[in-house]
This record gives structure tokens, C-alpha cells and sequence, in this order.
């Protein structure tokens, strides 16, 4: 950008890099933040948005690049640091702290003091302004723990406001609020900007950045691709440069041929509610792709199918059984695999072995079993074997497994689905956090599953792979499946239209 | 040889001196190699008699008791748990093993054999009972073991001295101690035989079956264990039943060694059995740990004690330093851990 001797931008970032073992998360780059502007930050998951946001904050210190506040360059060291600089983050994962109430939640770390004492009737007094000044409907003296998400949501947004900012960041600030939460929300944000402060603002609903937005930056595997007024660029525009490269490049062509029935769930509700009569049906030789938000109850569907979700009504057949309420242990010895999408939390064993994490679907079973003992040589062979099969990078097998970069991590967790004679694999959000190159190799390793006859479904959050992985499609909208697609029909606006239902209507 | 390459040279040596091998041993095996060569220095230093094969050999004898609470400890400490009651389970152990066998031995006086073998099954059913209800809490109920053991540490303690009155139970068959407390078998005394037995047999059973995986794998991520198909809360009673067990025969050795049984045996043993299994790096967020290394780690406690008796240190000193040491270990593995990331990167 030539400097012309406009407008000082109120932040300014230049070169900004910051790398995690494995992952160039943020790869040199560039933003200028104006006063009074809603500046839109676009990208895929992994696109280095939330590093990007999380550095700006304070919770990361950048490798690279410098970060610059009205013209003066600043350091941030914790986010306290950011917030006494005017940025205030809003992050999506919340920070509050259950047991105590909204307002001790509002001034945690910045207590209201009349000398040593706290001054809970100013902090209650305060609480109250804030929140009415927001217009969120909450009683400062209730307790976090008591809150829905959508309440928490709120009081995490009221903390970002409880100083005087310059910079707001919000994190997909609407993900689960009304719409008329979401409406006073959007009002706030005008109050702001007709007050001089920036605002970061990541979202991935087109009708909010066509709403709200003035200027939106793309983001692509951790690289600025391009900044570009929100008003005047088409959503194709956005989407081509999101995306950025020629589709059949990265997802193969593959060849279904569909046979026996594996799986066909009727009319099923979870006990949690996340799910309400859902009736899918997957047939060996295909891949199905379930698409919904967050929370539309995609993933809890077929977790209830695999034993996690207790199931309130309907049926879940498998290879021609019944199998309501059967535990994840019996499942896999009936040929289900399911890989679950937080590799960390219920994916992997982190500070053990990849052997070991491999097999261990499989050391149970006969094949790995001579007289009482395991047969560790036939172990490490097949953890060998499958390692340089999904191109393990190190391959090396008794590395533990927190050592490997995300992408080989996911190879990891792949690599436990062939283990063991299945017949159905579950994939949740198979590509979360990976990089694009291993992102092609998963495709290719789903493509090959799916064409040697096995059942494929996959869950995701991340359109393309449903569009372009997947024979059929099933769209959830809030617990509910809202459309079948089959085939030629599986198009972005044919997805999209139940995808964000609200928005439509 | 231009002068700065020798200069490197010499400079490369220099990085590859003691300390530099202390280091690297320091990142693969942990504190425990480093501590057992500092006791080693010292004690022998401190006193001519300690660095005697009779005194090592004693240390060995001495320790088997540790050695076993230990490794049982370990299988608890692996699954991301502790056992805080082993003690009390020695204990108990201790009182209804010596009751059964004295009581029996004044119905049957000839029958020694029989006798004694009743009396010990008695003795470790009682102590592995302890063990079973611990693992029902925490695999059933989900009770946190801190609270589930200590649970149990009270009861247990509580039912020991109700059943002696606090007096020490007398009456068992000379044959006992004679066999179990004071004897040996190919010139291995007794302790020592069963531990070795035992560690064999438990060796086997954690790295060369999948039982003994999945502790590992319950203890590293029990959800992705579960979500794997192990089943994580069978796995987490027998972890309590083995700590019990094993306790349980730890404390018919220690019974045979004292000839009496009684109340007040194993109150040190919570934190002792705790300290080897740090000291020999298993983590306390569970998932990692060796058992030869907790081996090592139970018989160098052993030797921290032998050492400090010979040099005449006050008993109440010495568990001072079993508390400081152990403080030392848990800091001491998170700073290697910190090299270990700094290394990679």
C-alpha cells in the first residue's frame, strides 16, 4: 500500500509472523485497521485468523513483524497488556469463570476497590450500565454457571467492552446468539465505530459482512491474500479468493459404487436434544457428507449412533442389526470406526507413542495376541507399514505423538481406522487445523477407503469437502436434517440455503 | 589445523565435558541416575561401612518392602490416579493376616503349612479388598482418588486398631518369620525373592500385554481410550485391585520380618511408595512411567535411608529429606520437560 497522507490507521500491522512447532500459523502478514471501520477478517479454518486475532490480543508474541497503535509501535505481553492499549478481544472459546456471578466475571483482574475492600455496590452499579447499555437482559448477581451459551456469549462481549477500547476484536461474535440479540449487538457495534474505535470482526456468514462490514481481508494458510471493500466484491470473488486455487487440484474424482446398506438411522432424538428424528442411511462404496454450523447436531448424530450420545427414540441399524445404546467398545467390534474431531481431547493419546496410538483399536483382537502376550514385532510392522502408507512425516513410530505437527498428528488418528477389519468410517471433521498439502492426502486417503468398497461418512464444517467429496449430502440445521442431497444437487447454494436457514428467512 | 579450528575443536570438546553428559542423561533417563550417583558420593564419603556388598545387599533386603508398595503405587499413579491408602492397606493386611494365623495355629498346631497358607490368603484378601473397593469408587462412582483413598486410609486404619485394641497380635507360627522374614532361597532372602517374582510377572503383564497398554493409554487420555474401545473403567478398578495387592503381599513379608502383627506398620509409606514413582519419572498426570525405573526408584529411596543411618543422621531429619527430594524431583522433571521442547525446536 502507498502511502498517500491519509487518515493515520489506528492499528498497523506489518510482517507479523508467528510459527508453532510444524505450522507457519502467520506468514508475514499485513493489516491496517481505521478508525471507525468494521474490518472483516475471511479465511478457512486454519487460515491463521485466530492466530492472527489471538497476537493482536496479547496471547501469542509475534516471531516476526511489528504491530503498531496510532503510529507508535507497542509490545504486547498479555492480554491485560493489550486491554490497558485499548485492544479488547472477544474470543469465541469463553473465559469466565463459572462459579463466580456476571458482575465479579466483568471486573475479574480489575476489581472495584473502596481501600483494601472490594466495592461491590459500585461493581454491581457498573455491571448494571454496562449491561443495559449493551442491552443484554442479564442480572449481574447471577452466577456464570447458570447462563446458556448465548447468555455467556453476551457477558464475554460485555467484558470487551468494560473499558474504554479503541480496537475490538470479535471472534464470531453471532455464532450463537438470536437474532435479536444479534441485531443489539450489530447497534453496539455502529455506536462504536461513530466513536472512532476499529473493529476486527471474523465471521463466516456473507449476509453479516454485506451488513455490517466495510472492508474485509482474506486470510490463506496464514498468508494475507488480499484486502477488498466489503460493499463492492461478489460473494464468488470472496469465495475464489478463500479458497484461492483450482478445486480438482485438491479433492480427487472418485468413483462410487454404491451397494449393501451399512448403516440407517430412524427417526432418531438424543437424549441431549442436540438431535430430533433424524433418519440418514449410508451404503458401502459412497462417501455421505453431513454439513451443518456448529452445533447443528452433525457430529452428536452420528456419535449417538457410535454409543458417546444416550438415544431417547428411534433406531439405529448397523449391517442389519439393531444397535441402540451399544457402547464404543462393542461398535468398533462390530466394525464401526469413528474419528472424533478434537484430536487432542478425544483423538489421541498426546504424550505416547504413534505405534501405540495406532494399535490401540487393535491390541485387544486375536491377530495381536500369541499366548497371553502381544506380539509387539507384528505391532511395530503394522504401525511401519501404515506410517509410511499415510506418509507419516518423521516416520518415525515410537516419536510421541505430541511431537508431530497437526497434520501428521490427523494421519495418526487416520491410520487407527485400518487396524482392524471396519466396515463404516466416521471422519469428524477430518482436516481440522491441517495444512493444505496433507489436506490433498486425506482426500486422496477418504477417496481410497471409499472406492476399495468401504462406507464413508464425513462430518464437517468445512463446505468444499462436502461438496466435493461427497455422493450425498445431508444438511442439519439445529438438530434437525433440513435437506438430502444427491449428486449434482450437492451445490454450494443448495447447501448453503439450509446452512444458514436464519439469515434466509 | 588453522588456530580457530582448533579453537572450535577444543571449544567442542569442552561442550561434550561432564556437563554436557549430564545433561543428555539428565533429558533421556530423568533426575533419578543423577540422584542415585550424588547418594552414592556422599554416603560413601560420609562413611567407610556403606559401600560394602553386605550393606548393599541389606539396603536390597531392606528396600523390597518399598520396592513392592511402589510398584503397585505405580499402576494407580499410571492411570492418572494415586493410592494414598497403600499404607493403611499394609496395615490391615498385617492385623487380620497375624489374627487368622494365630487364631488357626491355636485350633490346628500341627498343620503349619496349611497354617500359614491361610493365614496369608486371609491377610491379602483383606488387604486386596481394601484395593477392590477403592478401584469400585473411582471406576464406578467416579469418586476422585484423593478423596476415595484417603477415604479408605481412614476405615482401614480405623478397623486395624479396632480389631487389636491397638496392641500388637502375637501367636503366629515360628515357621512364618523363620520362612518369609529371615530366610532365603538360592541365597536370594526371602523379600527380595518374592519381589523379584513379582516384578517379573508385573513387568510382563504392563509392556507385553494390551491390559497393561491400556493403563498407559487410560492415564495419557481416557476419553480417546474409551472413544478407542478400551475399557477404561475395568482398567481402572484393576489398577486399585494390583496397588492393593501388591501392598497387600508387602505387608505379609513386612508382617513375617516383625513377627507380630500390627496398626501402626506403613504410615510412611503413602508418601515413600509416591516419592520412588516421581523420582523414577512416572508423571502424576498419568500415562508415563517405567516400572524398572520405579524399581530403581523405590530401592534409591532405600539407600537415601541406609546412607543417613549410617552417617548418624536423626531419623526425623531424614524424612525431611525424602520430602525435599521429591519436591526437588517434581521440579527437576518440569524443567526437563522445558529442555526437551527447547530441544526440539
Amino acid at each position: 500500500m502507498v502511502w498517500n497522507g491519509e487518515e493515520a490507521p489506528i492499528l498497523r500491522v506489518r510482517g507479523l509472523t508467528r510459527t508453532f512447532p510444524g505450522v507457519r500459523a502467520l506468514d508475514r502478514v499485513d493489516l491496517d485497521l481505521r478508525a471507525g471501520e468494521v474490518h472483516v477478517l475471511f479465511g478457512e479454518n486454519g487460515a491463521g485468523k485466530s492466530t492472527l486475532i489471538a497476537t493482536l490480543a496479547g496471547v501469542h508474541a509475534p516471531d516476526e513483524g511489528s504491530i503498531e497503535l496510532r503510529g507508535e509501535e507497542v509490545r504486547l505481553h498479555s492480554v491485560h497488556d493489550a486491554r490497558e492499549h485499548g485492544i479488547s478481544a472477544v474470543f469465541q472459546e469463553f473465559s469466565l469463570v463459572e462459579e463466580l456471578t456476571i458482575e465479579e466475571n466483568l471486573f475479574l483482574g480489575n476489581e472495584l476497590k473502596r481501600g483494601p475492600f472490594l466495592d461491590r455496590k459500585a461493581a454491581r452499579r457498573r455491571a448494571r450500565e454496562l449491561l443495559e447499555s449493551l442491552e443484554f437482559p442479564l442480572r449481574p448477581e447471577r452466577k456464570v454457571k447458570t447462563l446458556t451459551r448465548a447468555e455467556k456469549q453476551m457477558v464475554e462481549i460485555a467484558k470487551g467492552f468494560r473499558s474504554r477500547v479503541s480496537v475490538l476484536i470479535l471472534d464470531e461474535p453471532t455464532a450463537s446468539l438470536t437474532e435479536r440479540e444479534t441485531e443489539s449487538l450489530f447497534a453496539l457495534v455502529r455506536k462504536l465505530q461513530a466513536k472512532g474505535a476499529g473493529i476486527l470482526y471474523i465471521t463466516h456468514r456473507m449476509a453479516e459482512i454485506r451488513e455490517i462490514g466495510d472492508r474485509v481481508t482474506v486470510l490463506r494458510d496464514g498468508r494475507k491474500i488480499e484486502t477488498v471493500d466489503a460493499g463492492s466484491t461478489s460473494e464468488e470473488e470472496l469465495v475464489r479468493l478463500m479458497t484461492g486455487r483450482v478445486i480438482d487440484q485438491i479433492f480427487p474424482s472418485i468413483e462410487f459404487s454404491p451397494g449393501a446398506e451399512v448403516l440407517r438411522v430412524e427417526g432418531l432424538t438424543t437424549r441431549s436434544g442436540h438431535v430430533r428424528d433424524a433418519s440418514l442411511e449410508v451404503h458401502a462404496g459412497e462417501i455421505v457428507g453431513l454439513a451443518g454450523l456448529v452445533g447443528s447436531g452433525k457430529s452428536e448424530l452420528l456419535r449417538a449412533c457410535y454409543g458417546l450420545d444416550g438415544i431417547a427414540s428411534g433406531r439405529v441399524v448397523f449391517l442389519g442389526e439393531e444397535v441402540n445404546g451399544q457402547s464404543p467398545r462393542r461398535m468398533i467390534r462390530r466394525g464401526f470406526f469413528y474419528g472424533p474431531p478434537d484430536r487432542r481431547a478425544e483423538g489421541l493419546l498426546m504424550n505416547r507413542s504413534v505405534r501405540e496410538n495406532i494399535l490401540l483399536p487393535a491390541i485387544g483382537t486375536a491377530a495381536y495376541r500369541r499366548g497371553g502376550f502381544l506380539r509387539t514385532g507384528k505391532e511395530r510392522d503394522t504401525a511401519a507399514e501404515l506410517a509410511a502408507r499415510l506418509q507419516l512425516q518423521p516416520p518415525r513410530i515410537e516419536r510421541p505423538v505430541s511431537q508431530f505437527s497437526g497434520g501428521n498428528q490427523q494421519k495418526v488418528l487416520l491410520a487407527k481406522s485400518l487396524t482392524r477389519d471396519f466396515r463404516l468410517f466416521v471422519f469428524d471433521e477430518p482436516t481440522v487445523g491441517v495444512d493444505v498439502g496433507t489436506r490433498t492426502e486425506i482426500y486422496r486417503f477418504l477417496a481410497e477407503l471409499c472406492e476399495e468398497g468401504a462406507a464413508v461418512v464425513v462430518i464437517s464444517s468445512d463446505l468444499p469437502e462436502v461438496l466435493h467429496l461427497s455422493r450425498r449430502a445431508y444438511v442439519l440445521y439445529r438438530g434437525e436434517i433440513k435437506a438430502h442431497l444427491v449428486g449434482e444437487e450437492i451445490t454450494q447454494e443448495n447447501v448453503l440455503q439450509h446452512f444458514f436457514e436464519r439469515e434466509v428467512a | 589445523m588453522t588456530d580457530s579450528a582448533q579453537r572450535e575443536g577444543r571449544e567442542e570438546e569442552s561442550r561434550r565435558g561432564p556437563g554436557h553428559w549430564a545433561k543428555q542423561v539428565f533429558l533421556r533417563l530423568g533426575v533419578l541416575p543423577l540422584f542415585l550417583i550424588g547418594a552414592l558420593v556422599i554416603f560413601t564419603w560420609l562413611s567407610e561401612n556403606f559401600l560394602t556388598q553386605r550393606n548393599l545387599l541389606n539396603v536390597v533386603r531392606q528396600s523390597s518392602y518399598l520396592v513392592l508398595v511402589s510398584v503397585g503405587q505405580m499402576f494407580a499413579l499410571l492411570t492418572g490416579g494415586f493410592d494414598l491408602s497403600v499404607g493403611t492397606i499394609v496395615a490391615v493386611t498385617s492385623v487380620v493376616g497375624a489374627l487368622a494365623m494365630a487364631a488357626l495355629h491355636a485350633a490346628l498346631p500341627e498343620a503349619t503349612f496349611l497354617v500359614i497358607t491361610l493365614g496369608c490368603l486371609a491377610g491379602i484378601a483383606a488387604g486386596g479388598l481394601i484395593g477392590a473397593i477403592n478401584g469400585l469408587g473411582v471406576a464406578l462412582f467416579r469418586v476422585s482418588p484423593f478423596m476415595m483413598t484417603l477415604g479408605m486410609a481412614s476405615v482401614g486404619f480405623g478397623i486395624a486398631l479396632f480389631l487389636t485394641g491397638g496392641v500388637p497380635v502375637y501367636g503366629m507360627p515360628f515357621a512364618f518369620s523363620d520362612a518369609f522374614g529371615f530366610g532365603s532361597l538360592l541365597g536370594i532372602p526371602s523379600p527380595v525373592f518374592v519381589a523379584i517374582l513379582l516384578i517379573v510377572f508385573l513387568y510382563f503383564l504392563v509392556s507385553r500385554t494390551a491390559t497393561g497398554r491400556y493403563f498407559y493409554a487410560v492415564g495419557a487420555n481416557i476419553q480417546a481410550a474409551e472413544l478407542s474401545g478400551v475399557p477404561s473403567r475395568r482398567i481402572l478398578f484393576l489398577a486399585y485391585l494390583f496397588c492393593g495387592l501388591i501392598a497387600a503381599i508387602a505387608g505379609m513379608l513386612l508382617t513375617a520380618r516383625l513377627e507380630t502383627g500390627e496398626a501402626n506398620i506403613g504410615s510412611s509409606l503413602a508418601l515413600e511408595s509416591i516419592a520412588a514413582c516421581v523420582i523414577a519419572g512416572v508423571s502424576l498426570r498419568g500415562g508415563v512411567g517405567r516400572l524398572e525405573n520405579v524399581v530403581l526408584g523405590a530401592l534409591f529411596i532405600g539407600l537415601l535411608s541406609n546412607g543417613m543411618n549410617l552417617a548418624q543422621i536423626q531419623s526425623y531429619l531424614q524424612t525431611v529429606v525424602v520430602g525435599v527430594l521429591l519436591i526437588v524431583a517434581v521440579i527437576a522433571d518440569q524443567y526437563r520437560l522445558r529442555l526437551m521442547a527447547a530441544d526440539r525446536a
